[in-house]
């Protein structure tokens, strides 16, 4: 028998009681690693793209909604140290019901996967898409998931834009899928041919909703925006330039300040399993008080008691966030696929992984303490 | 050679305001491989003497020397770390920890050594070998019988070989037939294991088991009754 079993057989002195309260401490970190990774996946701008570091987006810069013109392009184009200009729009819109929520972006098609050159299209299909005015590429994942081969029609009913015919419903010719590389995050936009768009809707023709510009050295990014900010300042179409990093993850943040909520619902879960936990131990203790007076008798010191208290207890709540942490990846995988159409990235990292470990040790430090302040023990 | 040697030994308590003498000034010398019971009323501060030789508690006045060492001077750690390779304590009602096995109590005082785990293990089984339990290896407490969880106890306080066993009323919990083997078996280790045992006891019929009595009251050593 080494230490640490002893320790073990000492948890499991009442068996239903530590049951119970390893699933508590296992529900706290299941939680804790959900919450967690969804404020990640907010703080960091979700997951729709992996923001590239050399590329800046010019939006407008009072509101999202305002529409920015087309003829900024070439300005853009213009501005020292930019590479290329593309641009998109947010076109909304519901695929058969509003559970189906993607994104769905208008974009020229050949610019688009140039400026995106990190996601891989068939040459021929993206050919297509840029010659098929009703042409449409969806990602890999969610064709497979819609059940969509090429040559489906797609429709969509536009809640933002209307035809010139007052119709809302656009149908796409799907002429093709994109996707990334393995070791990056996947696309989650659908795009459709920004010629037909523009051409077809109702209103706002020769109006962009973004541009994505690229550029040649990241270092100038603040002063390249800058300059670009200033071809608009007086115009009617101020605009404000960021990092796509930068502008994704403000866009999440539109939902709202989701770290601070997540924080909030941790701290009251985390305060809770303290008093219901610290109040099992403290009894736990006191039942014991006559077999420490035996350890220390037989040659225990103060120490080595201690030790074996405040071990049992971080041995529990290491146990109880070893378990919450395995089963939060389990839930990841059962809920993440759908989480992801709507925040982006769902994928628990390591920070996250370790910060509930760093977490257990502190609620066994915290729980032992309240312990030590009770009165009587 | 004496193994224990007590001289003016004192031991007050402070309860509330008052102040109760327990121990009066006692000094007595006992030798190596001796067998000794200590008798006497309740409150005749027999076990308080015994608690000041197994080194759980510090003399108000004099000194208590066990193995050529002065325990009024040591610490608390150090009196911890003496007790774990020197005294072996035997308890009225065996204080055997509930969650775990036999082999696993009797192996408890060897988690404060540096013995691999299989020399722990091989230890503790050859204890439970010496009391006679070696069949009830994996069995908790509260599946022996009193008796046989005092040989437990008894493994337990020989595990780690200290030349000193304390015992504190070793079977004012036992039927007569049953204490009467674990006397013998204290015996065993007194005579076979050349332990040196102190045992407090009122029974007189287990202090005809021990080679001197010492019969104690109001804190005194009142006669040698051996």
């Amino acid at each position: 028998m080494s230490r640490l079993g002893f320790m073990w057989a000492n948890l499991f002195r009442r068996p239903v009681r530590t049951w119970l309260t390893l699933v508590s401490v296992l529900i706290a970190f299941l939680l804790f690693v959900l919450l967690r990774t969804v404020s990640h996946a907010f703080s960091e701008g979700g997951g729709f793209g992996e923001p590239g570091i050399d590329r800046l987006v010019v939006s407008p810069k009072y509101s999202i909604i305002d529409p920015l013109p087309i003829s900024a392009l070439q300005q853009i184009a213009g501005v020292d140290g930019v590479l290329a200009v593309t641009h998109a729009d947010w076109f909304g819109g519901v695929y058969q019901d509003r559970a189906n929520f993607f994104p769905k972006y208008p974009v020229e098609p050949i610019p688009h996967f140039e400026m995106y050159s990190e996601y891989l299209i068939d040459p021929q299909q993206l050919e297509a898409f840029a010659n098929t005015r009703t042409g449409a590429v969806a990602p890999a994942a969610m064709a497979a998931k819609y059940g969509w081969k090429v040559g489906d029609k797609i429709p969509i009913e536009g809640d933002i834009w209307a035809k010139k015919d007052g119709s809302r419903n656009w149908e796409f010719d799907l002429v093709g899928t994109y996707a990334a590389p393995e070791d990056l995050q996947q696309p989650a936009v659908f795009l459709l041919n920004h010629a037909y768009f523009d051409e077809a809707r109702e209103v706002g023709e020769g109006t962009v909703g973004w541009f994505t510009v690229r550029i040649a050295d990241t270092g100038r990014a603040a002063e390249i925006a800058n300059a670009i900010d200033a071809l608009f300042t007086n115009s009617l179409n101020p605009t404000r330039t960021i990092t796509e990093a930068e502008q994704a993850r403000q866009f999440m943040q539109q939902i709202g300040d989701i770290e601070l909520m997540m924080t909030g619902i941790l701290a009251a879960v985390f305060f809770t399993i303290l008093l219901l936990t610290g109040n099992t131990m403290a009894q736990a203790l006191r039942e014991r008080v006559p077999e420490l007076a035996v350890l220390k008798t037989i040659g225990f010191s103060d120490g080595a008691v201690a030790a074996l208290v405040l071990g049992e207890a971080l041995l529990l709540c290491a146990v109880g966030a070893l378990l919450g942490t395995a089963a939060a990846f389990g839930a990841a995988a059962v809920i993440g696929p759908g989480l992801e159409e709507a925040i982006g990235v769902f994928e628990i990292n390591g920070v996250t992984v370790a910060s509930a470990l760093g977490v257990s040790a502190l609620l066994g430090l915290v729980r032992l303490s309240i312990v030590d302040a009770l009165p009587e023990r | 050679m004496a193994v224990v040697s007590c001289k003016g030994v004192e031991k007050t308590f402070i309860k509330g305001k008052e102040s109760v003498e327990v121990l009066a000034g006692i000094s007595l010398e006992i030798e190596a491989g001796d067998f000794l019971a200590l008798m006497g009323p309740s409150g005749s501060g027999k076990t308080t003497l015994l608690n000041l030789i197994g080194g759980l508690d510090h003399p108000s006045a004099g000194s208590v020397v066990v193995g050529g060492q002065s325990l009024a001077e040591m610490s608390a750690r150090q009196l911890a770390k003496w007790r774990a390779a020197n005294v072996g304590f035997i308890f009225q009602f065996y204080n055997l920890l509930p969650v775990l096995s036999a082999q696993r109590n009797v192996e408890l005082p060897l988690l404060l050594t540096a013995l691999s785990s299989k020399q722990r293990q091989a230890n503790a089984a050859a204890a439970l070998q010496i009391v006679g339990l070696a069949d009830r290896a994996r069995h908790k407490p509260g599946e022996l019988s009193g008796g046989q969880q005092q040989r437990v106890a008894i493994a337990r306080a020989i595990v780690a070989d200290p030349g000193l066993l304390v015992c504190d009323e070793p079977t004012g919990d036992l039927d007569r037939e049953t204490a009467d083997e674990i006397l013998k078996l204290l015996e065993t280790l007194n005579g076979e294991y050349g332990k040196t045992i102190i045992m407090v006891t009122h029974d007189p019929k287990a202090a005809e088991h021990a080679a001197q009595v010492l019969r104690m009251d109001k804190g005194l050593l009142v006669e040698d009754a051996a």
